[in-house]
């Protein structure tokens, strides 16, 4: 009986199973898991799921629908553009350089993550309104930004600021100094350096950061409707009118603009992590 | 001292071969202030100028109103009920997956971290879908006079799934690297396993804990898109702090709009700056080891 229960202990060990609670634990995270977040989303597949393909198709290709994706996913990407471009501007100031006000800049990135959506949205609508303190002088110039599609992508740059600066510093700070001093002490220029031996290098990070600061643009709800206008077919974005065909009662149009949408993300997410893999097996090669 | 010099200009020259002329230096500081301060600091700024531009008095007025109050009351309560939830499964998740080797293991993280990459208006549409009149479950609902949509029950759930992978996505990682080896050591001592949790993980990733509890509660309290979506405007009733601003704004309240803004903006503000301190209590911590 002695012998029978230690090896029953023995063989739990072996299993690397010493400590307690895995039964528990898990319990836990796939039954909050599964009501929180699994099966709502499955629900909204179950939803498109009643809908026969050409319904669906229809509602995708209906003018405003479309119309609106184009404007959401468009200016998404324009923005992400921006944000990587301005965000390497700011990350190799906030790295490589002293200057007065350093580290308020560096904590005040993290802003747009922290600001309630809703809050950034006034706040932006009233800086760039044709009264506010820039939209005044823009509006001077002939540019109106509130209530414009510009306006909607002055909102999306503004969500995407911590993005690529928050996934390329960390990089950027861990860079070993002796390739670039190796790069400059045979020769190469500042600017060859840079850009063939600093770069590739902070490509991955580059283009992760480039991905979630997409994502969140495609998505963004609070901080684009009050700057948008919201005119259907101009100034329209995809989740507002998932927002205004619930308010209509039309269930199905919900649905599958908010399918076609995660579909989008799920890419997305794929994509990062194919970034990530692949940024840490050039680790490992390095 | 001749004998520093060389050394000095050799410091020089490798730092001068790391570094770019200055004009291209002041431009690239140039635009990168210039930057953050359009984008970042002017919109924060607005906030505060224009929730204070009736004089303290209207401010204080807007906050003390029934409505206000009753928004404030609201989102501290949903806030309340999203971190506990979060607390349970972050520790739960984190023990699961950190401590033991299972099939499935990165399929489960990627489904944690899937609401970070949902619309918010997504993640208010789906449980529309489950729980609303037209929904897979509205039937049922109705039938038994629960009201989950349109209501507060509606509001917690679409909180607690925008914010539900921020606990577990600290405490994974620090759990991870702290491995197994100290709780075995302690149970092997005789304690139990709560005993064990309490007293040797936990004081482990206390500052990670609190990390995660910190972001969970400024989104929390902040989230709009996917609360707008299931809460149903009802005044007094259903509206939180971010909804709130939202009607003010639009019925042209805008020292009433404001300053629950800006009260938003200082939780995010106190969020910052609690976060910087932890982050260094966590390098810290980590150094330490």
């Amino acid at each position: 009986m002695f012998l029978v229960t230690r090896g029953a202990e023995v063989s739990a060990a072996a299993q690397r199973r010493t400590l307690p609670g895995f039964g528990l634990t898990m319990g836990v995270t796939l039954t909050l898991l599964s009501i929180i977040v699994i099966i709502p989303l499955a629900g909204l597949f179950i939803k498109t799921l009643e809908l026969s393909p050409n319904q669906f198709w229809s509602i995708i290709s209906s003018t405003r629908t479309l119309n609106a994706l184009k404007l959401s996913f468009g200016l998404a990407l324009a923005a992400a553009v921006v944000n990587l471009f301005m965000g390497m501007v700011i990350v190799w100031a906030l790295v490589r350089y002293r200057f007065p006000g350093r580290r308020i800049f560096d904590a005040i990135v993290d802003i747009p993550f922290a600001l309630p959506t809703a809050v950034a949205g006034v706040a932006l609508t009233a800086l760039f309104a044709q009264n506010g303190w820039l939209g005044a002088p823009l509006a001077g110039a002939g540019i109106k930004v509130a209530f414009t599609p510009l306006g909607i992508f002055v909102a999306m740059v503004f969500i995407g600021i911590p993005f690529v600066i928050r996934t390329v510093q960390p990089v950027l700070i861990d860079l070993d100094p002796e390739i670039e001093e190796a790069a400059a002490s045979l020769g190469a220029s500042r600017w060859h350096t840079v850009s063939k031996v600093i770069l590739p290098g902070l490509l991955p990070a580059m283009l992760t950061g480039f991905a979630l600061a997409f994502a969140r643009a495609v998505g963004e709800f609070g901080s684009v409707i009050f700057i948008a206008g919201n005119l259907p077919n101009v100034s329209e974005i995809a989740p507002l009118l998932i927002v205004i065909r619930l308010s209509e009662f039309r269930y199905a149009d919900a649905t599958a603009i908010a399918v076609v949408m995660l579909l989008v993300s799920f890419a997305i997410i794929f994509l990062i992590n194919r970034l990530q893999r692949w940024s840490q097996t050039r680790g490992i090669a390095h | 001292m001749s004998e520093t010099l060389p050394l000095r200009d050799l410091t020089k020259a490798k730092e001068s071969s790391r570094s770019e002329p200055a004009l291209v230096r002041y431009i690239i500081i140039a635009l990168a202030v210039t930057f953050l301060t359009i984008f970042v600091v002017l919109p924060l700024i607005v906030v505060f100028t224009t929730a204070f531009s009736r004089g303290i008095g209207a401010y204080l007025a807007a906050l003390a109103g029934e409505e206000a109050l009753a928004a404030i009351r609201l989102t501290l309560i949903v806030a309340a009920i999203s971190v506990l939830l979060n607390l349970v499964f972050g520790i739960a998740a984190a023990w699961a997956i950190s401590k033991f080797e299972f099939p499935g293991k990165t399929f489960l993280n990627t489904l944690i971290d899937l609401p970070f990459s949902v619309s918010p208006v997504i993640s208010g549409l789906v449980f529309v879908l489950l729980f609303g009149a037209q929904g897979l479950l509205g039937p049922w609902l109705l039938a038994n006079d629960i009201q989950i949509i349109f209501a507060v029950p509606g509001i917690v759930l679409a909180t607690t799934f925008v914010t539900f992978p921020f606990v577990a996505r600290e405490m994974i990682p620090l759990m991870q690297d702290q491995g197994t080896s100290e709780e075995e050591a302690a149970l092997s001592l005789g304690a139990s396993g709560l005993k064990t949790f309490w007293r040797v993980t936990l004081p482990n990733v206390k500052w990670g804990l609190l990390y995660g509890v910190l972001l969970c509660n400024a989104r929390a309290m902040g989230e709009f898109g996917a609360v707008s979506v299931v809460s149903g405007h009802i005044r007094g009733e259903t509206n939180t702090m971010p909804l709130l601003v939202e009607i003010l704004y639009n019925e042209y309240q805008f020292v009433a709009a404001f300053a629950i803004a800006s009260l938003l903006a200082m939780l995010a503000l106190i969020t910052l700056v609690i976060k910087i301190i932890l982050e260094g209590r966590l390098e810290r911590h980590h150094s330490d080891h």
